[in-house]
């Protein structure tokens, strides 16, 4: 293709991409613009419906459930396909990373580093375990706790070696926390089926609003999320890690 | 406040776009990441600054730096 027909063609698409841009834009309500009649409703609703001070939590676990149901499978299906990619392959040989001049080690990360780890990741497993926990009360919630949980892990890692860190990522375990987060959402909505409802329907007690448990399935779903995406986020680290760090290349 | 931090925005996603280093990219983009959780935060989205914070500023630099080391790797 010549660069004229290049250019032609990208003018033709940069036309198309302003005009439907345009358009979209256009329709948007404006800044500032009062809530719409959707949320006004959600907001009235959720606290005496589901017993859930968190809007946000509501309705994405409970209200459009089904749809977080296909986002947690799009995380596990990439996660899977990052794991069968970088799996190691037969000619692929594992060795620790050791320094190429003889005699000599790789330097371990410094004292500062390695304080700040010890200090940094019980935090973090809290504040990540806050998170889940509390997504049904504040904001917060499965997802963004379970990435905490999992930085928690990456924190050991930048303070210590990669042999050291390999201790705490028992690969079955890991696994299975992912694959079993994601069954178990599925699990959950089939509760909503045996209280003779719809999937996902919340038929759990609804308990008390503003309470640790509270929402019915919401901490539950909040719970099973949380486990997934944190062993999903882990399993991913160590594929990389293990790719760049200890599995050498055959021919 | 929220045009404090659309002016951070604004400021971070250009100096994203103007660091040619993909290595020094990482750590612009997730500065980026967190200004764009500030934003979100003085709007009073509480549940979207977060998962920002940890996609934006965590998550993402995290990949971006472990692909890097992985193509980087001495053959």
């Amino acid at each position: 293709m010549s660069r004229r027909t290049r250019l032609t063609v990208f003018a033709v698409a940069a036309v198309g991409l302003a005009v439907a841009l345009g358009i979209g834009l256009g329709g948007l309500p404006r800044f500032g613009a009062p809530a719409s009649a959707y949320a006004r409703i959600l907001n009235t609703l959720s606290v005496p419906q589901r017993h859930a001070t968190d809007v946000v939590s509501a309705i994405s676990f409970d209200y459009r459930g089904i749809d977080t149901l296909f986002e947690e499978f799009i995380l596990f299906a990439a996660v899977a396909g990052i794991s069968i990619l970088l799996r190691p392959l037969g000619d692929e040989t594992r060795r620790l990373p050791e320094d190429q001049a003889a005699g000599r080690r790789i330097p371990p990360p410094s004292p500062a580093v390695g304080l700040l780890g010890i200090l940094l990741s019980p935090l973090l497993v809290v504040a990540g375990l806050e998170t889940v926990t509390h997504g049904q009360v504040s904001p917060g919630g499965g997802f963004q706790g379970g990435v905490v949980l999992a930085s928690a892990l990456f924190v050991v890692y930048l303070a210590t070696s990669y042999s050291v860190v390999e201790r705490f990522e028992p690969g079955a375990l890991i696994e299975a926390a992912d694959g079993a987060g994601a069954g178990g959402y599925v699990a959950v909505g089939i509760l909503g089926l045996l209280g003779g409802a719809a999937y996902l329907t919340n038929v759990v007690g609804l308990g008390q609003p503003g309470n640790l448990i509270s929402g019915g399935t919401l901490p539950i779903l909040n719970a099973v999320v949380g486990l997934e995406v944190a062993g999903g986020f882990v399993l991913l680290a160590k594929e990389f890690l293990d790719q760049t760090a200890v599995i050498r290349g055959g021919a | 406040m929220i045009a404090v931090a659309l002016v951070w925005v604004a400021a971070a996603g250009t100096a994203v776009v103007l660091t040619r280093d993909p290595l020094r990219q990482a750590f612009v983009a997730g500065f980026f990441g967190l200004c764009l959780a500030s934003l979100y935060l003085s709007m009073q989205a509480g549940d979207v600054a977060l998962s920002q914070l940890v996609v934006g500023a965590v998550a993402l630099p995290f990949i971006v730096l472990l692909a890097l080391a992985k193509v980087r790797r001495p053959q």
